[in-house]
């Protein structure tokens, strides 16, 4: 696999949102503006990078049977490095993510990516592949974070472009999961012609 | 197997604390700034640091934070670090400010985890500035439906009630520290 396919394949063939429809508490919980989706998408970029390149450097080292305890640790212990370092420098954003940065830990697209990537992988191809499912899941985040704060609370990244409150089920639960629909079903349409 | 997994866990332990000190200074630099900011919008104009002259008053079993606002050495204001658990989703914090005179001078929302475009207009001009300059002495401080002077957020109600019962809160509380200080 060339390394440039590394990295489409996490955005277009194994998009974690759309295709593999994994992690998908943060991604219904945090989205209710384009900023908070884009926010929560690069904090697991992050993990996934850092994660992906230190599992891959210690797979041949750790055994199969304390496999999956020692990539939590690590998985852990980044996502703590994270919350850290937002708390730090941008504390607004992590104020709004709030206790879905810690729920990063149990985010399937990471300890999935660890399996079947990292841990048959060289380091320099994890950490593509973690950009890859990173952009993925960042780019699919944000777009429906857009679609509910205009259709919502009518702005697009807090600016107001109508005055009023908009369609406010968009912004609670049920709009999370009608829009995460719809664009499931665009995004695999568009994709599936090219194939 | 045991020495392996002890490895990593050292390692991310290593990695963790090297973090923590790191950040720490920012961190709470930055909550500082936070409470300073809240109280600057609610206090009249001071010329302190009200955050590291704060007090603790106790009220209902509760230990509530105040925060005075001073002028020349002289007390113009305190700002009380109030809360309510009755509002429909968790807690809310609201700092609210009162002059001598026990006018409140200002609200400001800390933290709250109400329903976005209902219950959250509590943090817009349109709902709190009703507060402002009103004395809790002759400002009822509840919603119109239970007999109050306050203006319900529409379909809000719980929210509204909660909001008042901080800002009772605080009104307490001030007085409390009033009293005590006086003495």
């Amino acid at each position: 696999m060339s390394k440039l396919s590394i990295i489409t394949n996490g955005i277009i063939k194994s998009n974690p949102t759309f295709i593999l429809v994994l992690g998908m508490c943060p991604t219904l919980g945090t989205t209710t503006s384009a900023i908070n989706g884009l926010g929560m998408g690069l904090a697991t970029t992050f993990v996934l990078i850092l994660s992906n390149v230190f599992i891959s450097l210690f797979a041949k080292m750790i055994p199969d049977k304390v496999r999956i305890p020692s990539y939590i640790v690590i998985i852990a212990s980044f996502v703590t490095v994270l919350q850290l370092l937002m708390q730090a420098y941008v504390p607004d954003l992590y104020a709004s993510l709030g206790l879905f940065i810690p729920l990063i830990v149990v985010n399937c697209i990471i300890l999935g990516r660890a399996e079947a990537f990292a841990n048959k992988n060289t380091p320099g191809d994890s950490a593509l592949d973690g950009i890859g499912i990173g952009l993925g899941f960042t780019i699919a985040l944000t777009v429906i974070g857009l679609v509910r704060e205009l259709l919502g609370s009518l702005s697009l990244f807090g600016f107001k472009l109508a005055e009023g409150d908009g369609i406010l089920a968009f912004v609670l639960a049920p709009g999370a999961f009608l829009v995460l629909g719809y664009l499931m079903v665009i995004f695999r349409k568009l994709t599936s012609k090219k194939a | 197997m045991s020495v392996c997994l002890t490895l990593v866990c050292l390692f991310c332990a290593a990695l963790l604390g090297g973090v923590y000190v790191l950040t720490l200074d920012k961190i709470n630099q930055e909550a500082v700034k936070k409470t300073n900011n809240a109280i600057a919008l609610v206090t009249p104009e001071f010329d302190n640091e009200p955050s590291s002259e704060s007090q603790t008053v106790s009220l209902d079993g509760e230990d509530i934070t105040v925060y005075p606002a001073k002028k020349g050495g002289e007390t113009v204001g305190y700002a009380v670090e109030s809360f309510t658990s009755k509002g429909f989703s968790g807690t809310i914090n609201i700092m609210v400010g009162f002059d001598m005179d026990g006018n409140i001078v200002g609200t400001s929302v800390i933290s709250h985890a109400e329903t976005p475009g209902l219950g959250a207009k509590m943090t817009e001009p349109a709902f709190y500035s009703q507060f402002e300059g009103k004395n809790p002495a002759s400002f009822r401080l509840s919603v119109t439906k239970d007999g109050g002077d306050v203006d319900a957020i529409t379909a809000s109600t719980i929210t509204s009630r909660a909001f008042c019962d901080a800002v009772d809160r605080a009104y307490r509380a001030f007085q409390k520290i009033v009293n005590d200080n006086s003495k």
